[in-house]
């Protein structure tokens, strides 16, 4: 779920297959993929497009189309168009669907087809930092983005989902109110879910220090309190899904002055690992509820069939060792881009192997079965 | 006893006695500034290119006065665009410049962190001349400086940095380098102008001039800075000059022995009332001579460095 495939458009930091092998080499047989390329996934011929270029991996690519024309928040997307053609929910990921009164009409319009509206939760006016906004960006001298700029959206997309009886998914969770509003309105039934990526609940705002581009990312790293409540989060299930919001981008534009570089930093190689690391083996999480956060709870949300292991049914999985202890090799990842703060970082837990479509990739090569 | 780093990237953690050293030796170098042949050979065939990526006509004529003072080899590189609207990559132009045999680069960016990272990609010495609103070191070198020629000490003094403290690049280099000096150190502006957290470096916090006027000895009044958006932080440059505002009466009122500093340009009637930045109390002009003196000991100490 949320990952950056950048194609169309960015093929330098990523293709749909480059990114495909990197989810394989990282364990996932399917990947959901954010709508802000070049051009948006906002016409079903980007929709077809693809999945057209995915249709012969063995990684399944879902995409998720803008929620409005060019994500601009003006006008809403054929949305029942782009079903049709493959898109399994909206989101003007990058920002936040722009006003009240254009999500009304976003819910009410995809509760036909019963898709999730996929929020990036930041309010415009207070967006335009490059870190986190604490004790550590005055240190900086780094301009802030406050936690609230998250709480705001996300407590106007809760009211919104109750009011309209929509369904709004919170992207890349980072901030602890934010948590607590979602645990909240779960509490009174409203639709809402949400997802956390892996920085958030491993890495804080400290690791900024360095001034390393590759701790940059939107939303930003918060404090040790919101890494914190971001596991009790995952924890109590307010937190549905892990996602990685993989984000390739190109060497050149990563090493950049902090202020002009880009946000985002990839996940698919490393996710699983940080996940059995910081989550599992520290007793946060079982496994079993992990296999539910990373691969079947994004399922129901995106309404997909979750893959069943039995006779009879396409072999589509995923295996494992929860106990391999392994080195991140940025220079390795099969990601066309190399953009990753935890490289040799050491891990445990990786994927050997995964299954789907009649072929596996095993021992970094692609084989039929 | 040489400097404990090659670079100078901003005050914090720098250690009393580097600071130390430096404020000595610019003591050196401000007599050679009263001589009437005013350079010394010191760093001669030393080759100092001036990076500066955001304008700031006063620091860089101050270093490059402070370079030829010394005799050394001047080069100016300014560009107010940024590198991301040019086409070439700052990483590039450092290459470049990199490749021309360059000792020392004295940087000046809108981006924090850019001289931290110049260290990663040049062997050059790195002087931070200003990044974003982190640090600006030598201005907080010069303000010490300022203030210890006239009051003597530093240790025990009780200084207050009023203004748009947390979008200034004056503020924490002054607060890191007085503090390690033995100094008191507080801030004084509308709460829309001091940083997050900052309590948290030891810092006590002013909402009313005449407080901070009356509970310390020096005052460095910093410039409402209304071309970086000071306008939306406060509701008019009248009610900031009614309310912050340093005005002669005022320190006639609750502190006659104060001393004010201010790092330029004044905007007289907003910060500074004209007859306050004028009078008896202040040092202003001193600290522009006082900053070349600074910056030729911060250039002497880590271009003579092996
Ligand atoms: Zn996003």
């Amino acid at each position: 779920m949320h990952v950056h495939l950048r194609e169309p458009g960015r093929e330098d930091e990523e293709t749909v297959e480059t990114g495909c092998n990197a989810a394989a080499a990282g364990g996932f047989t399917g990947v959901a993929c954010m709508p802000n390329t070049n051009p948006d996934i906002d016409s079903a011929e980007v929709v077809r497009f693809i999945k057209e270029k995915a249709a012969k991996h063995l990684v399944d690519v879902y995409p998720v189309a803008a929620a409005t024309l060019a994500r601009k928040g003006e006008a809403i997307s054929p949305m029942l168009e782009l079903y049709e053609a493959g898109a399994v929910g909206f989101s003007d990921d990058g920002v936040a669907i722009k006003s009240a009164g254009i999500l009304r009409n976003v819910l009410e319009y995809s509760k036909m087809i019963d898709a999730p509206v996929i929020e990036h939760c930041e309010d415009e006016s207070l967006a335009g930092g490059a870190m986190n906004e604490s004790f550590t960006s005055t240190i900086l001298g780094l301009p802030g983005i406050p936690n609230v700029a998250e709480d705001l959206i996300v407590i106007r997309d809760i009211m919104m989902a109750e009011f309209t009886d929509g369904r709004v998914h919170i992207a890349h969770i980072s901030s602890k109110n934010a948590v607590d509003l979602v645990r909240q309105a779960k509490k009174k039934g409203i639709k809402v879910t949400a997802e956390v990526a892996p920085h958030h609940f491993t890495l804080t705002d400290d690791m900024l220090k360095t001034f390393d581009t590759n701790y940059k990312m939107n939303p930003p790293l918060r404090t040790r309190d919101d890494v914190d409540a971001m596991i009790e989060g995952l924890k109590d299930g307010t937190i549905d899904c892990i996602a990685s919001d993989h984000a390739p981008h190109s060497i050149e534009e990563k090493e950049m002055e902090f202020i002009y570089a880009p946000n985002g930093i990839l996940g698919l190689e490393t996710q699983i690992g940080l996940a059995i690391s910081e989550l599992v083996k520290k007793k946060h999480l079982t496994l079993e509820q992990l296999v539910e956060k990373f691969a079947v709870n994004p399922r129901r949300i995106l309404k997909l069939p979750v893959p069943k292991i039995q006779v009879g049914e396409h072999a589509n999985f995923t295996i494992f060792d929860p106990e391999l202890i392994w080195t991140v090799e940025a220079a390795k990842f099969k990601s066309k881009s190399k953009n990753a703060p935890y490289d040799k970082r050491l891990l445990t837990g990786k994927a050997v192997a995964v299954i789907n479509k009649k072929k596996m990739f095993v021992d970094d090569k692609m084989m039929e079965i | 006893m040489p400097l404990s780093t090659r670079h100078l990237l901003g005050l914090n953690g720098v250690p009393r006695e580097d600071l130390q050293l430096i404020l000595d030796t610019a003591r050196t170098f401000r007599e050679v500034l009263e001589r009437p042949i005013k350079k010394v050979p010191t760093l001669q065939g030393k080759t100092i290119v001036n990076l500066f990526y955001e304008d700031s006509t006063r620091t860089r004529i101050s270093f490059e006065l402070a370079q030829k003072r010394l005799s050394a080899d001047t080069i100016n590189f300014s560009t107010s665009t940024s590198s991301v609207k040019k086409g070439e990559t700052f990483k590039d132009t450092v290459r470049n410049i990199e490749a021309m045999k360059v000792d020392m680069i004295v940087v000046r960016h809108k981006s924090a962190g850019v001289p931290q990272y110049l260290t990663k990609i040049s062997r050059a010495n790195i002087i931070n001349a200003g990044d974003g609103v982190h640090e600006h070191p030598t201005q907080g070198l010069l303000d010490m400086y300022s203030i210890n020629e006239r009051i003597g000490k530093l240790d025990g003094l009780k200084v207050c940095i009023v203004g748009d403290v947390a979008h200034s690049r004056v503020a924490l280099s002054n607060i890191y380098g007085l503090k390690t000096m033995g100094a008191k150190v507080s801030v004084c502006g509308p709460s829309t102008m001091i940083p997050v957290g900052i309590e948290s470096l030891g810092v006590k916090v002013y909402h009313k001039i005449e407080d901070a006027l009356r509970e310390n000895d020096v005052l460095n009044v910093l410039r409402i800075q209304l071309e970086r958006d000071a306008g939306k932080r406060i509701p008019s440059v009248r009610e900031y000059h009614n309310y912050f505002g340093v005005t002669t009466e005022r320190i006639e009122k609750y502190n006659k022995d104060i001393l004010i500093l201010h790092p330029g340009p004044i905007n007289r009637g907003v910060e500074l009332s004209s007859e306050a930045a004028d009078g008896p109390y202040q040092v202003i002009l001193e600290q522009v001579t006082n900053g070349v003196a600074v910056r030729m000991a911060v250039l002497y100490l880590l271009g003579t460095m092996h």
